[in-house]
């Protein structure tokens, strides 16, 4: 009965969204202000039954309701409650409700909140909102339903794919879609403004708020998965630029873009046809990324369950929704007024910079993640491409990324002077050089990226701090000023220098475990010791244990350090029975400097030896903490930024917004925070 | 520096499109040494592969192949698409999901006895255990059973 509930309310979402589609935005075109109220309780109406359904489908998953097919193929009675839970989303059809409940839900709080909006532009984002949902919507119902049943029931379920049994699953999928959905809200601002013909720094200060929300908690999704895959696959690698990692990394890339050419047009009032432009993108990639994850047009070492049939229907709705707002743009981009005027040397220069090689290094993912489709579509043969083809050019394209990273910021608007700004950065440049210096000593030449690489970090990290410095006229100023002075910086300035910050600690993680990983792969028996990167690993062998639906042989390592005992890990080997199907938990030691890595692959007992020896893999991945440490900081950063008054407090209606958005002379302190 | 509009667009105009340049100039010189192709044991008969270049193996890894040589960590086993086979070598990790009558997909190089080296050993978190190109390939080579879709 539930799962019909569930269903039906499912339903009833679809045609609220057609409503909301269609007739608010009939009114917003014709000025029947009855007919655009429509949207505000069309759109809460949405969020009810969408909550409804996805509530009906968790409660199945609770029960273990085997009678529903979608939960009999992806839940077990054995399984723990919280798998139970997550397993709602784990399966194709259940991440898409989950996927058009945070939609619901965003244009819920628009609709709600939203009360600072121009009538008109608020129907609208609504109305673009309601497509996506139809979109979505029709696509669960038609292809696939989560609340299908089986007839005769089976008496247990087919239990999640074991590799989804982790915490993993629970946390991470949720904050990748709330990064999704999010850059759907500013495309639906996009399109609205296209669809009036109208963008300001007001539109852009609206934009701004939902673009910081998807990426920050974007930057947090893709780090979260990048950790579930380093401790679950025990690879000791944390990035494998497979189709599935770059499907979520390119609407990252393409959104840091957004992000910062939206305060270009909120700040200067222009380069509004390209912020238009890049949110269409970044969304568009998001609706690639959600279909190419689950489709399974993709050959991925992350693919779970795949279905190509439903292939035509996701092709028919990305060419839809590409297609059409680009037509869109087309046709109405060339209303939009070009704004103020800057020279190319300026902030607004360097962030132009930044969205260039920010959009050209997502250009090149996107050519070496698709490659193989296309080619193969044109019957050209199986082909991968392998990270060496992305280190090869991802990588050069970031280096000025960075570089720009810490002049930008220091620049004023219109106009900058270059010496200067980069006079100013001595002491960075300095401190690169020596960082550079000392790892070049230490590499030897046989890693010629590496001090590069963390020259580079050093760069941003000190030019972040020194703008911050620079701000609050530290030492030029007596403290207790500096102080006061800190203390009013707007937060969106604080928010920049941790993201800056953030980078730097993830390319340095990045670099520091390439260089210098220690691997060790070979045969233990218990009481062996192994000596890694100053440590000493002893095994004391595997013991047999019992899970809730696995059972576990948990290897014991004693882990010392000049003869004091560090720690102890107990890397697993998880057998789940119902699947047939074991799994590697790797356990893991994590340092300031880096992470001892431990992980045990089979027993020799299984080929006929009796010693007990086990073949593991040990690891030393020096820095390799700062990577989550940085994009922690780096989304933090994102949220400090989102609590700024400015972007907090209603925006200011257009017809003052007009008057106080006038471009403030660089000396001053406050506004221009990024 | 007082630019006209038309010079300041000229300026990123050509930014833009040396930034573009350079990225094809990237794209290209790493596409021709990294794009790896696939094969399967049949496809490997037709065609000759020059040694020493890298590409995929993909097929079944035939029952009762896997050999464990004397250092307990290199791998002797036998793929096979069922119409031919080709013996691969492999020394490390094998993926959780790598088990005889399975599909697998490994990539590494021929050498010239005839024996695959392989650096890297793919198998599926799927629980079909049966990576797609090797789907493809046994429906090709008409050998396939027909294991029903997962989901």
């Amino acid at each position: 009965m539930t799962a019909e509930i569930g269903h039906f309310a499912l339903i009833l979402a679809f045609l609220t969204a057609i409503v909301q589609g269609t007739l608010p935005m009939i009114g917003a075109h014709r000025g029947n202000v009855a007919w655009m109220a429509l949207a505000r309780p069309a759109s809460v109406a949405q969020l009810l039954f969408v909550t409804i359904a996805f509530s009906a489908l968790m409660y199945g998953f609770v029960v273990s309701d085997f009678s529903i097919k979608n939960v009999a193929d992806n839940s077990n009675s054995a399984m723990p409650m919280l798998y139970k839970v997550s397993s709602t989303w784990g399966s194709h059809e259940g991440s898409l409700v989950l996927w058009v409940l945070i939609l619901a839900l965003f244009g819920a709080i628009v609709a709600v909140s939203g009360g600072n909006l121009p009538p008109s532009l608020r129907t609208r984002v609504l109305g673009v909102q309601a497509w996506i949902a139809v979109g979505f919507l029709s696509f669960s119902l038609l292809t696939s339903n989560p609340f299908l049943r089986l007839n005769p029931a089976p008496l247990d379920g087919r239990s999640l794919n074991p590799l989804l049994q982790d915490l993993g699953m629970a946390y991470h999928p949720p904050f990748l879609y709330v990064g999704y959905v999010g850059f759907s809200m500013a495309f639906s601002f996009a399109v609205a403004a296209l669809i009036e013909g109208r963008v300001d720094a007001a539109w852009a200060r609206w934009v701004r708020p939902w673009t910081l929300a998807a990426w920050s908690f974007l930057t947090l999704g893709i780090a979260m998965g990048s950790w579930w895959a380093y401790y679950e696959l025990g690879w000791g690698g944390f990035w494998f630029w497979d189709p599935v990692e770059n499907s979520s990394f390119m609407p990252w890339l393409a959104g840091t873009a957004l992000l910062h050419s939206a305060i270009v047009c909120e700040k200067r009032n222009t380069l509004k046809s390209w912020t238009i432009l890049l949110a269409i993108v970044t969304f568009s990639l998001s609706l690639l990324g959600t279909f190419l994850v689950r489709s399974g047009v993709l050959t991925s070492v992350h693919a779970f369950a795949t279905d190509p049939a439903r292939g035509a229907y996701i092709l028919g709705f990305l060419i839809l929704v590409v297609g059409g707002s680009l037509t869109l743009y087309a046709i109405r981009a060339p209303l939009l007024k070009a704004g103020g005027l800057f020279a190319p040397i300026s902030r607004e220069g360097a962030l132009v910079l930044n969205n260039l090689l920010l959009t050209t290094a997502c250009a090149t993912v996107f050519l070496g993640t698709l490659y193989p489709l296309f080619l193969d579509a044109i019957g050209g043969g199986k082909v991968s491409v392998g990270p060496p083809y992305f280190n090869a050019t991802f990588g050069p394209i970031m280096i000025p990324v960075i570089a720009v990273a810490a002049i930008g910021p220091l620049m004023p608007w219109k106009r900058a002077d270059l010496a200067g700004v980069l006079g100013r950065l001595k002491l960075a440049l300095g401190g690169a050089m020596l960082i550079a210096a000392v790892v070049w000593y230490l590499v030897g030449g046989t890693a010629p990226w590496a001090p590069l690489g963390l020259g580079l970090a050093a760069w941003l990290f000190a030019g972040s701090l020194i703008e911050w410095a620079e701000r609050v006229k530290l030492f030029r100023l007596p403290l207790a000023k500096s102080w006061n002075r800190a203390r009013h910086l707007p937060r969106s300035a604080y928010g920049m220098t941790m993201a800056h910050c953030g980078v730097a600690l993830v390319l340095a993680g990045i670099i520091g475990s390439q260089a210098w990983q220690v691997e060790s792969v070979r045969l233990m028996a218990p009481g062996d010791s192994v000596e890694m990167a100053g440590y000493s690993f002893t095994f004391r062998g595997v013991r047999k244990l019992q899970g809730p639906n696995y059972s576990i042989d948990r290897g014991e390592f004693e882990i010392t350090r000049d003869g004091v005992p560090v720690t102890r890990l107990y890397p697993e080997k998880r057998f789940y029975p119902v699947q047939q199907m074991p799994t590697t938990e790797a356990a893991i030691h994590t340092t300031w400097i880096g992470d001892l890595y431990v992980a045990i692959d089979e027993s020799r007992a299984a080929a006929g030896e009796g010693d007990g020896a086990w073949s593991v893999r040990l690891y030393f991945n020096p820095l390799i903490p700062w990577i989550w440490l940085g994009a922690v900081v780096m989304m933090l950063g994102g949220l400090v930024s989102l609590s700024d008054r400015r972007l907090r407090v209603g925006a200011p209606r257009r017809k003052r917004s007009a008057v106080s958005e006038q471009p403030s002379p660089p000396e001053q302190p406050d506004p221009q925070a990024a | 520096m007082k630019l006209k509009r038309k010079h300041r667009r000229l300026v990123f105009v050509v930014t833009g499109l040396a930034s573009l340049l350079i990225a094809a100039g990237l794209i290209l010189n790493a596409f021709e040494d990294n794009i790896v192709f696939f094969y399967t044991p049949k496809d490997m008969a037709e065609i000759s592969i020059p040694e020493g270049k890298r590409f995929r193996l993909g097929g079944l890894v035939e029952e009762g192949s896997v050999k464990r040589l004397a250092d307990g960590l290199t791998v002797e086993f036998t793929v096979t698409d069922l119409t031919a086979t080709i013996p691969v070598s492999y020394r490390g990790p094998l993926p959780d999901l790598f088990r005889e009558g399975q599909g697998v997909v490994t990539e590494g190089k021929m050498t010239a006895g005839g024996i695959f080296i392989a650096d890297n050993v793919l198998a599926k978190h799927d629980e079909n255990y049966m990576p797609e190109e090797v789907a493809e390939a046994l429906k090709a080579s008409g050998q396939w059973k027909g294991v029903q879709d997962g989901q």
